[in-house]
């Protein structure tokens, strides 16, 4: 990537954090904190690296992306609305009654939204799926999941694990969300996940361990990872719960679903710049 | 006494006043204690009151083998995780095996609000009915709960308790005697009953009252314990009045509506009717709102009790 590329690839990063806090504080209530530890990634798929067409949402052979992590559905709207799968004025009707935009992700109901999320660790045996789908019908696509690290205690995620392995799915790319924190508090203090990178490339998976916030380390890892042949590959993003408003990832894990008044909107905008 | 108080304050509080005498009791969380209000039980009892991070259905399991060392053990969680995701551990490592464990869900059916379809269980009472010795309970207010609780302790089986977690209108006040398996008449009348559990208790008291101003006098039953049903309760409105009206916060289907027709099929067939989930999920959105888009209103449930009324032989 060019320094440019990478500019405007922050520029972006910020403009979609702008979105989200105006989303959520439009409500007064929502995930703040999973929502901003993630949007560098999703930057970074989709302005870069997915073959998508905002205009054409179910296009056969696209790339798809599964947000397992299913409660961090604004930050996705936010980006799925500024990148034209529908108009950024939807983004004010999130979670108000009959809207398309849910707290947790609905394909049924949401252009670009490719499989319906919110039962933590189901999304990720969804894209094993889609993945094995994809290599059956030699489409050439990419198939992009997302897991909270909290979502790792889920047994579910190491039977996907395992067979994403097993079925060598190299179009498979996973991200977790190492932000360290879950709604009790930190994932160390609840319950470990140790060594999360051996533990990936124990279970058959080529892994790479990167700053979440560094869009250009971001797209080089996706490039690395397309090149590995015979297995699905995971890049466990080292994030901050809440980034890019001090005062709102130093709430810590307070910041999983929190209040935010009309007052505490004003002051993340002017934090965010 | 609970005034203004949470559900899951109430809960917390009388878990803690439990453990305190009692060193049999654990409460097991899955990363949902800030939510349910078990998180403050763990300065007091760091050995019993802990987290097993998200992972239900190893809770449900570890739950299980802690009862084989004498323990009760309470696993806390949102109603949809506390059934859909350790069903099969419910069923075997939990009440197959006879394990004495309490399995405490909150935010049932469109009390999720705004987490939406996903975090909608209208189908945990269902679910868990068909499982054998399975006691289902649950909870219409305050004082209740906090009575129900120590009766729950020392009933020796598995109990799913059901539950609100946030602010809930007072229905019984201060007299009130909990019978785990016994219905409460909450109004007696004669022309019609209405068989109410959770949060539909207050919404019958609120139709019983519309009713009243037309003439019609209505009897409500609170089945707070759904499984086993109190069957005498249910025979004797049922066939009092000729006449019945289920309101619950669940789908139709498996539900209070099946227990309650499941007992007058057999002993005293009468019309009928069901307010409560129509088989469908659920969406994001307050209890109010939802309230009226699945016809689960007072005004909804006075239509019903005239309906069957006029159907009656
Ligand atoms: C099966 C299941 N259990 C519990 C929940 C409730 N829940 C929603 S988010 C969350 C914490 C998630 O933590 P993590 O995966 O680390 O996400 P992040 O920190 O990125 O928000 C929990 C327990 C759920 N949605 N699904
Ligand atoms: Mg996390």
């Amino acid at each position: 990537m060019n320094k440019t590329e990478v500019i405007n690839l922050q520029d972006k990063s910020r403009h979609i954090r702008r979105l989200i806090i105006n989303e959520i504080g439009k409500l007064g209530v929502g995930h703040v904190g999973g929502s901003l530890s993630i949007v560098e990634a999703l930057v970074v798929l989709y302005y870069k690296q997915m073959n998508i067409n905002p205009a054409n949402p179910k296009m056969e052979g696209r790339d798809r992306f599964i947000l397992s992590k299913g409660h961090a559905g604004p930050a996705l709207y936010a980006v799925l609305a500024d990148r034209g799968y529908f108009d950024v004025s939807e983004l004010d009707t999130l979670n108000i009654p009959e809207t398309n935009l849910p707290s947790h992700c609905d394909m049924l109901k949401t252009p670009g939204i490719d499989m319906t999320a919110g039962s933590l660790g189901q999304g990720i045996s969804c894209a094993v799926g889609i993945a094995k789908a994809s290599k059956i019908k030699r489409d050439n696509a990419y198939i992009y999941t997302m897991v909270g690290d909290g979502e790792c205690q889920e047994g579910q995620v190491w039977e996907a694990a395992m067979a994403a392995a097993q079925f060598k799915l190299n179009n498979l790319i996973g991200f977790v969300d190492n932000n360290g924190l879950q709604i009790d508090g930190t994932t160390e203090e609840i319950i470990c996940l140790g060594p999360l990178a051996d533990k990936w490339s124990s279970f058959g998976w080529s892994v790479q361990c990167i700053d979440g916030h560094d869009v250009e380390a971001i797209d080089n890892a996706i490039l690395e990872a397309k090149k590995v042949q015979d297995k699905p590959s995971m890049i466990i993003l080292n994030t901050v719960k809440g980034k890019g408003v001090p005062f709102i990832e130093a709430m810590g894990s307070a910041n999983h679903s929190m209040p935010v008044s009309e007052e505490d909107r004003v002051r993340a905008l002017a934090e965010l710049k | 006494m609970y005034e203004n108080k949470e559900m899951r304050q109430v809960f917390g509080s009388v878990i803690e006043e439990m453990m305190g005498k009692d060193e049999r009791i654990v409460v097991i969380d899955v990363d949902l204690a800030k939510a349910n209000g078990t998180m403050k039980l763990r300065e007091k009892f760091p050995e019993r009151a802990f987290d097993v991070g998200i992972a239900e259905s190893n809770a449900a399991s570890i739950a299980a083998g802690m009862a084989s060392y004498g323990f009760i053990p309470f696993v806390t969680t949102f109603t949809p995780f506390a059934t859909r995701r350790m069903c099969d551990q419910i069923a075997i490592s939990v009440t197959y095996a006879e394990r004495n464990v309490k399995i405490v869900g909150t935010d049932p059916g469109i009390s999720a609000e705004l987490n939406g379809g996903t975090h909608m269980s209208m189908e945990d009472i269902g679910v868990l009915r068909s499982i054998p010795n399975m006691v289902i309970f649950e909870a219409v207010d305050n004082v209740q709960l906090a009575q129900a609780l120590p009766q729950i302790v020392d009933y020796d089986g598995v109990v799913y308790i059901r539950m609100f977690r946030k602010t809930t209108p007072a229905v019984f006040g201060d007299d009130y005697k909990f019978d785990l398996f016994k219905a409460d008449v909450v109004r007696e009348g004669k022309d019609v009953t209405l068989f109410a559990s959770g949060i539909m208790v207050a919404e019958s008291i609120i139709a019983a009252d519309l009713l009243k101003t037309e003439g019609i006098d209505a009897e409500i039953i609170n089945i707070h314990t759904i499984k086993p049903i109190d069957r005498d309760a249910v025979i004797k409105s049922a066939s009092k009045t000729g006449a019945v009206v289920t309101c619950e916060n669940h789908n139709v289907i498996g539900g209070l509506k099946s227990a309650v027709a499941e007992v007058l099929v057999e002993e005293c067939p009468v019309p009928m009717k069901a307010i409560g989930i129509q088989d469908h999920f659920g969406e994001v959105a307050k209890i109010d709102y939802l309230k009226k888009k699945y016809h689960m209103t007072a005004a909804d449930i006075v239509a019903a009790a005239k309906e069957v009324i006029s159907k009656k032989k």
